[in-house]
């Protein structure tokens, strides 16, 4: 069934191509394709973020004991476009003393990075728009730049408040980087590759195959480090709600801090992807090898596909407002004591007895 | 290179965690608190003022507005100084409905806390769960005194009235079908006493909830233990009372230590603690949680028991009853001398206080024999411990201010009166 729908695609696209090469040089027909997926991309993931914004009101309401936005539309379906043009209709102030030109641009470099990352990333088998050999490093490049635009808010806005909750969010990032780069360098030596589709294809196989067992501790220090990275509570120190106001984007309003807002639940999305990607096997079934499902109705369950991908996302974004809904915030000291004495000490263990297990040729990493 | 100095911050009037009008003037080194200096006096309403020009019963309004969340306790502060200076003793049914009230008004008081200050510390799921069981409550409110805050319930020799037999019900709307309704309804079908002995039941189990999501968390123990610690000598210098005063590790309730009212009847314990940080005396508010549930019980027993006058049959403080006043001159008299100028206080001085649910809150009235006081003074809990805002965060980081100010559990109405 998936696998049709993936034929259907690749010969439309294919179709498409010879259509216009036909016209066109055959750079320009590259160009155009990909430029015509990188929209269709970015425009679903910009619906994605509008919808998490509703799932997450709903689901910590539930949990809240309430019931979340119920007004808009049929269930509160409308709310999000209801909160777009809300926020699309506001005008932007630009405080007196700030530094215009920073002010502007820093919601746009926190929004860009979130949405380039997509372009490494595999979504189903055969689709990734930038088939990059070095996905890993691009990848690592990208989400460490997102805090530039933090850090540009809070200076750009020359208030206290959004200078405090900027140089929290610097040093946080500098912590969490590197946790997050120790991890990935784990599961760069489980997959023996740097490109996100080769480290899918390697965790071919059932649940059991998938990276998130040998490399448990990896894993929850990248999940939390990821919670880390998107300014989500419990460390968001760089917000900071109750002791610094809104932190770095206390002075925007209107169209820039919706930028700021796409950009962090873009991050969630695209954390919790990557997650996915290189801890739960992507695109891959949880139940591909098990043989008695075979000749079964659910044997469509075995075939890899985007629906898998987009369950492990979702349940990764799930977690993310659960720990929003359950814990306390950290306070900003603290968060510097997790991620510098208990985060990188883990992931440099958890490296070294990987390495060993890997030259020994013991355990799952034997291949 | 410029010299590094510190920098002021103005945290507040207009905060999320400002709990009301609080402004402080922090003065920081990078994150770390050097200096912190409340300003008060943006919610002056000259309570003190307003009641030398109002007879005496007029004034029992103001009290609840003084610490909006524990308004029948500023009530019963001040009742008890008219009923001194009067030398009465409100009937025996009525000094229980007090004393129940009080409790429910702690819980009210300390829900309120527990909500606030988990949102300020970021566990933001504490504050809807702690307006869950608050909404119960309020309907007792509501249920005896017409209003959901601001009762005026307590009157010089007893209370308004007693109390109702039904409790007010849901009825089926857009929303909630008949049988949300009926769910809704289920401990609303009997008397006052019934729902409010239904929720005494309910309680403790909520309470456990409630310290499942923090009392062992470890981000929660790392955000209150050790921050804004006061030493038990320290803690009685300041003129602390009340939960900041036991989670310092000394014993003081007046409940216990000037028992008013039946207090000396009731069984329970004063729970204290040890360290006098931020973690101590959130175990302490705890506890009292469940002590006022235990309180509440026997008054509710006691209650069912013994039927009888609300307040006193001596019409110079309390009205008569309307069903009088249809066929009694005198009734009639009465009525319209009352709630013209009021009644007279005899000349002289009083002292009361009540172990409120943020500490020590206390009356000092003087009287010249006029029906109106010569001079109020309020002595608010909140006072003293806003005051102690400098020691107890100098060296702490911005976001233990915070906590801080979550801890001290107050409230502007009764700091700036």
């Amino acid at each position: 069934m998936a696998e049709d729908g993936i034929a259907m695609l690749e010969s439309l696209y294919n179709s498409v191509e010879s259509l216009l090469l036909e016209f066109l040089p055959e750079l320009w027909v590259e160009l155009i394709l990909t430029a015509v997926q990188i929209v269709i991309l970015v425009v679903v993931i910009i619906i994605c973020v509008a919808f998490l914004t509703l799932l997450e009101r709903k689901i910590i309401g539930y949990m809240q004991n309430r019931i979340g936005p119920n007004r808009v539309g049929p269930r509160g379906l409308l709310q999000p476009f209801a909160d777009t043009i809300k926020l699309l209709l506001k005008e932007v102030i630009v405080p007196d003393r700030s530094n215009r030109f920073l002010f502007i641009i820093a919601p746009l470099l926190s929004l860009t990075p979130a949405l380039a990352t997509w372009a490494v990333i595999p979504l189903f088998p055969g689709f990734v728009i930038a088939d990059v050999n070095a996905g890993l490093l691009y990848v690592l490049a990208l989400t460490s730049l997102g805090v530039y635009g933090v850090i540009l808010a809070g200076w750009a806005s020359n208030s206290r408040y959004a200078l405090l909750g900027a140089m929290r969010s610097a040093a946080q990032i500098v912590a969490y980087e590197i946790a997050m780069g120790f991890a990935l360098v784990g599961v760069l030596m489980a997959g023996r590759s740097l490109n996100l589709g080769d480290i899918v294809t390697a965790q071919e196989g059932g649940v059991l195959s998938w990276f998130w067992l040998p490399l448990l501790p990896l894993f929850l220090v990248y999940f939390i480090s990821g919670l880390a990275e998107t300014n989500r509570a419990p460390f968001d120190v760089a917000e900071g709600e109750s002791e610094i106001v809104a932190g770095f984007h206390v002075e925007y309003s209107g169209a820039a801090f919706a930028m700021f807002f796409l950009g962090e639940y873009a991050n969630m999305i695209l954390i919790s992807a990557l997650t996915a990607v290189m801890f739960l096997g992507g695109w891959e079934s949880a139940f591909a090898g098990w043989t008695f499902l075979a000749g079964t109705p659910l044997e469509f369950l075995q075939a890899p596909s985007l629906a898998w991908l987009a369950v492990k996302i979702a349940f990764f974004l799930f977690c993310f407002l659960w720990c929003r809904a359950t814990f306390p915030r950290y306070r900003y000291d603290q968060i510097m004591r997790l991620g510098w004495k208990v985060f990188i000490p883990v992931t440099i263990v958890w490296i070294a007895v990987e390495g060993v297990m890997v030259w020994l040729k013991v355990g799952p990493w034997s291949v | 290179m410029a010299e590094f100095q510190n920098f002021t911050m103005n945290f507040g009037p207009q905060h999320p965690a400002a709990h009301g009008v609080l402004r402080l003037v922090l003065e920081m080194d990078g994150e770390v608190i050097q200096a912190a200096d409340p300003h008060i006096g943006l919610l002056h309403r000259a309570t003190e003022k307003l009641a030398e020009s109002k007879p005496f019963n007029q004034s029992i309004g103001y009290m609840d507005r003084l610490d909006y969340v524990s308004m029948m306790c500023n009530e019963h502060g001040y009742v008890l100084a008219i009923e001194k200076l009067l030398s009465i003793t409100p009937t025996v049914r009525a000094q229980y409905i007090r004393v129940m009230f009080d409790e429910i008004t702690r819980i009210l008081n300390h829900l309120l806390w527990l909500g606030t200050h988990g949102l300020d510390i970021g566990a933001m799921t504490m504050f809807l769960y702690c307006f869950r069981e608050r909404e119960d409550l309020m309907d007792c409110y509501e249920a005896v005194s017409g209003t959901r805050m601001h009762a005026t319930y307590y009157r010089p020799g007893g209370v308004y009235r007693d109390l109702p037999d039904t409790m007010p019900r849901y009825q089926p709307s857009k929303w909630h079908d008949e049988k949300d309704v009926a769910r809704m309804n289920a401990a609303r079908e009997g008397t006052m006493l019934d729902f409010i002995e239904d929720f005494t039941e309910r309680f403790p189990v909520r309470v456990d909830e409630y310290e499942t999501l923090l009392t062992d968390n470890r981000i929660w123990k790392q955000r209150t233990v050790n921050i804004g610690v006061v030493s038990p000598e320290r803690a009685m210098a300041l003129g602390f009372s009340g939960a900041m005063l036991r989670g310092s590790g000394i014993e003081w309730d007046l409940r216990k230590k000037q028992p008013y009212e039946v207090y000396a009847d009731m069984d329970f314990d004063i729970p204290v603690g040890i360290n006098g940080d931020c973690y101590a005396r959130y175990l302490v508010r705890i506890e009292e949680l469940r002590q006022s549930n235990r309180i509440i019980k026997q008054c509710v027993k006691w209650l069912r028991e013994n039927p009888g006058p609300v307040i006193l049959d001596d019409h110079k403080f309390a009205p008569p009853s309307r069903v009088e006043m249809k066929g009694n001159m005198e009734s009639l008299i009465h009525h319209f001398k009352l709630f013209t100028e009021g009644y007279n206080v005899p000349e002289g001085e009083a002292y009361a206080a009540v172990e409120h649910p943020k500490g020590e809150f206390g009356i000092y009235l003087v009287s010249d024999g006029a029906n109106k006081p010569y001079r109020l003074k309020i002595r608010a809990p909140g006072f003293a411990h806003l005051s102690s805002m400098h020691e107890m965060v100098e060296g702490h980081m911005l976001a233990d201010v915070v906590a801080v100010i979550g801890t001290q559990d107050i409230v502007f109405g009764e700091i700036d009166r």
